[in-house]
């Protein structure tokens, strides 16, 4: 009798497992949203200001498969030769490779778009991977969209020739609402916490304490509100503006403002030019010291804790090289920006001013979609 | 008497959410389909290149304090 109702029960969780499994297909089968374009993208990209030169290739492809699922799979890689100004006065100057490797799917259902994606990034002394799971609905008669994130990322950190190594963890969570308001005209809104948690330095950075350089000390632990609002309207035919600002503030006490404005517009069928200058301010944080005074529990000259601000002008150009329409297109594309960064409170030892660089970020690359 | 005077402020205030509610339902969306046909063009994308702005992203993260809520999903730190 037992063997009788043993059976019963595992006919009837097959039974429920496949009209689960039923009715997710016929779901599947109801999707409405538009999976991410099919596309491959090689790019080459270089970054050089304030000593550190960073440059490397980059390539993207991403393919739907089933008419309900996207697959991507990514490259980064960052050559970096480093001389800034901590490590010219502290150091020698040294060079790196970092290599970044992602993979991720889409997946469509009706309105919602779910994604799960991870990436593994490796240079000397770091190792940082992360997963992330994203999900956005369409809703109000495809007017709003509202999507919902999540990040759990791990880092190793070490540095070989003193035997030192450890941990960081972080968790972001974010949420966005992007709204059509009018045939011309849409906005969005973007709000992201993150977390902290393990060896949140360099080990390698020093700072100074009454003149003596020492290991600076980070607390262990930071969490972090990013609020974002952006705008976007056509203003002419083929024509638009945009405008964002972002607020953060931590419990490291840094707070910023982030301002950006662009323009962008196409020049004939082929042509299609961008330009955008963007603002940024940040105060420092509360244990951050150009040169303290005091012993305290924990002190940084980490500059990107400090004070400063910096203001960049760039420009991007898209030339359509090929198109089959309803088939393929071919596009050509650079990008090229120069910021300017101004320190309050980080004295550049060499000449006893605050410090200040300039920074070029340039980008070539071949964009098909398909 | 209380518990009755509660219970209908309790019933009433469910009947005005219940209003209110179904004052939201009579908001129909004002942008039709075949409207938005000007937002499908390039120019009107908030990001067009992921890997371009992925880019961008690192750069900023790596050399600011902030981060987060810029709409960009982000990848390794790279942060010595």
């Amino acid at each position: 009798m037992a063997a009788i109702d043993g059976v019963r029960r595992f006919g009837t969780l097959i039974a429920r497992l496949l009209g689960l499994a039923g009715g997710l297909a016929a779901v599947g089968s109801a999707k409405a949203v538009d999976l991410p374009e099919n596309r491959a993208d090689l790019m080459f990209h270089g970054y050089d200001g304030g000593g550190v030169r960073a440059t490397g290739p980059a390539l993207l492809v991403r393919k739907s498969m089933l008419d309900r699922v996207s697959l991507s799979a990514s490259y980064y890689a960052d050559m970096v030769s480093n001389a800034s100004i901590d490590v010219v006065t502290q150091a020698s100057p040294y060079k790196e490779t970092r290599n970044e490797y992602a993979v991720g799917a889409d997946y469509a259902v009706r309105d919602a778009l779910i994604s799960l994606s991870a990436s593994t990034s490796r240079e000397p002394d770091y190792q940082a991977d992360a997963v992330n799971l994203d999900v956005s609905q369409e809703t109000f008669g495809g007017m709003t969209t509202v999507a919902l994130g999540f990040t759990r990322a791990r880092d190793k950190v070490g540095r070989k020739d003193i035997g030192f190594f450890d941990r960081a963890s972080h968790w972001r969570y974010r949420v966005g609402v992007t709204q059509i308001l009018t045939p011309r005209w849409l906005a969005s809104i973007n709000a992201e916490a993150v977390s902290d948690d393990g060896f949140l330095g360099s080990p390698y950075r020093a700072a100074r304490v009454f003149g003596a350089l020492v290991p600076e000390r980070n607390p262990r632990t930071r969490s972090g509100r990013a609020v974002k609002l952006r705008t976007i309207g056509e203003i002419a035919d083929r024509q638009s503006v945009r405008a964002e600002y972002r607020y953060y503030w931590d419990t490291w006490d840094i707070r910023s403002h982030t301002a950006e404005a662009g323009y962008a517009r196409h020049f004939g069928e082929q042509w299609l030019a961008d330009a955008y200058l963007r603002y940024y301010s940040q105060r420092r944080a509360l244990f951050y010291s150009d040169n303290a005074t005091a012993e305290t529990l924990y002190v940084s000259r980490n500059r990107q804790l400090g004070t400063f601000s910096s203001v960049g002008l760039g420009a991007k150009l898209a030339y359509t090289w090929k198109r089959v329409p309803g088939q393929y297109e071919v596009r050509l594309q650079g990008a090229l920006e120069r910021s300017r960064f101004d320190f309050t409170d980080f004295t550049d030892i060499r000449t006893g001013s605050p410090y200040a660089y300039d920074a070029n970020v340039v980008q070539v690359f071949v964009s098909a979609t398909f | 008497m209380k518990r009755a005077l509660s219970i209908v402020r309790n019933a009433a205030a469910v009947l005005l959410a219940f209003a209110a509610l179904a004052g939201c339902a009579r908001l129909q969306p004002w942008v039709k389909p075949y409207e938005r046909e000007r937002l499908a063009d390039p120019v009107m994308k908030l990001q067009r290149d992921g890997l371009s702005d992925k880019h961008f992203e690192h750069v900023r993260e790596v050399r600011e304090g902030s981060r987060g809520a810029t709409g960009v999903q982000g990848g390794g730190c790279g942060c010595n």
